[in-house]
C-alpha cells in the first residue's frame, strides 16, 4: 500500500485570515493526503520544526499579509540549516507576480494565486512528490 | 534512499530527523522496515508510556499541553504521538493537534507526532505503538499517547499504555453516564479538564460517586479524580505527581508486570491483524462481493473463502 502525502499547513506571522488555508487542507484531506494544520500565527521555524518532526513531504504556507518576502526566504534557509532540504516548499495566497517569479527562483516549488482550482493543487502537490521520489 | 536499519544509530542518538524517518517508514509498513523496528525494539522499555483519552474536545490536547510544559520544568524529555481520525472515504486526514500544542515548539527535548488513524478503530492504529517504540529508543523518557476523540466504548489505549488517563468535560451528561460500561472503567487517573467551569465540581462528585460504587481493576489502586484546567494551570502539577505515584505504584507492586504482558500481547494480535489484511487486499475481498451482496454466500462463509479455510 502506498503511503499518503504528507503535507503540512501553516499560516505564519501577523495573518489571521485561515479560510484559504482550511479550504486547502480540506481539498488535500479528500485527495487521500494526511495534512497536518499548525493554526495561526506561526513563527518560520515553529513551521520548519513541526516539518521535520512531522517528516511532511511538503510544507504550504498560506501569505495574505504581504510578508511573502520575509517568510519564505527564512523558511528556506532554516530547511537548509537543518539539512531538510528534501521538504518540498509551496505557498499561496496574495503575491504579486514579479514576487512570485522572484521565490520561485529562490526556491518555492510552486505558487497558487486566486481562483487557482482544487485539482491544481492536488496534481501540482503529487507530482511534486514525485519528481522528488523516495527518501 | 537511506535503508531503515541505517536509521538506527541516529534513532539511538535522538536525531530527530532520524526518528521522524523511522515512524513513518513503521507507518507505512513495508516489509524493508521490519529488520530496522526488530533491531530497534531491543533499546525500547525504558519510557513511561501515558495513554491519554477522552470524548472528542474534551481538552485531551491541550492537557498534554500543560503535562509537557510541567514534565520539562521537571527536566524531563517527552515524546507525543497524537491521533487524529482519517476520512472513511478518501482516507485522507486532517490533524490539527499541533493547533493546542505550539508553545511545545522549538524545544528539541519535545518530539511531537501527528498520526491518522487509517481506518483502525478503538482510538489507535498499530503504527501508533510502533511511534512509541520510536520515540521510547530515541531517550523520550515519557511518551504520552493522544487517542482520537472517542465514545464510550473505544478503549485499545489501555491495551499499550502504563498509565491511562480519562479526559471529562464537565457539562457533557449526568451521573447515569459516569456508571455506565466502558471507558471510565479503563481509568487509572480520571481527569476533569476546565475545571475552572462552574459545573465542574458536578462532574467530578459524579466521577467520586461512581468509584465509589465501583469494583476497581486492581484493588490497591482507586483511581484519583484530579480536576485541571488548562486556562489557569490548576491541577497539572498534581495530576504530574498522581502519573508519578501510579508509575511507582506499578513497580513497587510488581503490577507492571501484567500491563507489560497485556501490551505484548495487544501488539502481537494488532500486528497480526494487519499481517493478515495486507495478504488479503481488497480486490482479492471483492471477488466475493457480488456473491455475498446476493445472499448466495453468507459474510463467514466468503471470510473463510478468503482465508482459505
Amino acid at each position: 500500500m502506498q503511503a499518503p502525502i504528507r503535507v503540512l499547513i501553516a499560516k505564519v506571522g501577523l495573518d489571521g485570515h485561515d479560510r484559504g488555508v482550511k479550504v486547502v487542507a480540506r481539498i488535500l484531506r479528500d485527495a487521500g493526503m494526511d495534512v497536518i494544520y499548525t493554526g495561526l500565527h506561526r513563527s518560520s521555524e515553529d513551521v520548519v520544526n513541526a516539518a521535520i518532526q512531522e517528516d511532511v513531504d511538503v510544507i504550504g504556507v498560506s501569505m495574505l499579509s504581504g510578508a511573502h518576502m520575509t517568510h519564505f526566504p527564512r523558511i528556506l534557509n532554516l530547511l537548509k540549516e537543518k539539512d531538510a532540504t528534501d521538504i518540498i516548499v509551496i505557498g499561496g495566497g496574495v503575491i504579486p507576480d514579479a514576487d512570485a517569479v522572484a521565490l520561485k527562483s529562490m526556491g518555492i516549488a510552486d505558487l497558487f494565486l486566486q481562483d487557482t482550482p482544487p485539482d491544481t493543487i492536488v496534481n501540482s502537490v503529487r507530482a511534486l512528490v514525485e519528481a522528488r521520489g523516495q527518501r | 534512499m537511506i535503508p531503515s536499519l541505517e536509521l538506527i544509530p541516529g534513532v539511538l542518538a535522538g536525531r530527530q530527523r532520524d526518528v521522524a524517518r523511522l515512524i513513518t517508514r513503521a507507518e507505512a509498513g513495508d516489509h524493508e522496515c521490519r529488520p530496522a523496528m526488530t533491531e530497534l525494539y531491543r533499546h525500547t522499555g525504558k519510557a513511561h508510556i501515558i495513554g491519554i483519552t477522552g470524548v472528542p474536545g474534551s481538552g485531551k490536547s491541550t492537557l498534554v499541553k500543560s503535562l509537557t510544559i510541567a514534565a520539562r520544568h521537571a527536566g524531563r524529555r517527552i515524546g507525543i504521538v497524537a491521533i487524529d481520525p482519517s476520512s472513511p472515504f478518501s482516507g485522507g486526514a486532517i490533524m490539527g493537534d499541533r493547533i493546542r500544542m505550539n508553545e511545545l515548539s522549538g524545544d528539541p527535548n519535545v518530539f511531537i507526532r501527528s498520526m491518522a488513524t487509517r481506518g483502525s478503530l478503538g482510538g489507535l492504529c498499530r503504527a501508533a505503538l510502533d511511534a512509541v517504540d520510536v520515540l521510547d529508543a530515541a531517550g523520550y523518557e515519557l511518551v504520552i499517547i493522544e487517542t482520537v476523540g472517542v465514545g464510550q466504548d473505544e478503549v485499545e489505549v489501555v491495551r499499550a499504555s502504563h498509565s491511562t488517563l480519562v479526559v471529562s468535560a464537565p457539562g457533557l451528561g449526568d451521573d447515569i453516564q459516569a456508571i455506565k460500561a466502558g471507558i471510565l472503567e479503563i481509568a487509572d487517573i480520571h481527569v476533569v479538564s476546565k475545571c475552572d467551569k462552574p459545573d465542574a465540581q458536578r462532574t467530578i462528585a459524579d466521577l467520586k460517586t461512581m468509584l465509589m460504587l465501583d469494583m476497581p481493576r486492581d484493588p490497591n489502586w482507586m483511581p484519583p479524580v484530579v480536576g485541571t484546567s488548562g486556562e489557569t494551570g490548576k491541577g497539572i502539577d498534581e495530576l504530574l505527581k498522581t502519573i508519578q505515584t501510579h508509575h511507582d505504584y506499578l513497580h513497587s507492586s510488581g503490577r507492571i508486570q501484567d500491563r507489560l504482558r497485556m501490551i505484548a500481547e495487544s501488539r502481537i494480535l494488532k500486528t497480526a491483524e494487519e499481517l493478515v489484511r495486507q495478504r488479503f487486499v481488497r480486490h482479492r475481498a471483492d471477488s466475493f462481493t457480488d456473491q455475498v451482496t446476493q445472499r448466495q454466500l453468507s459474510p463467514y462463509q466468503a471470510a473463510q473463502r478468503l482465508l482459505g479455510e
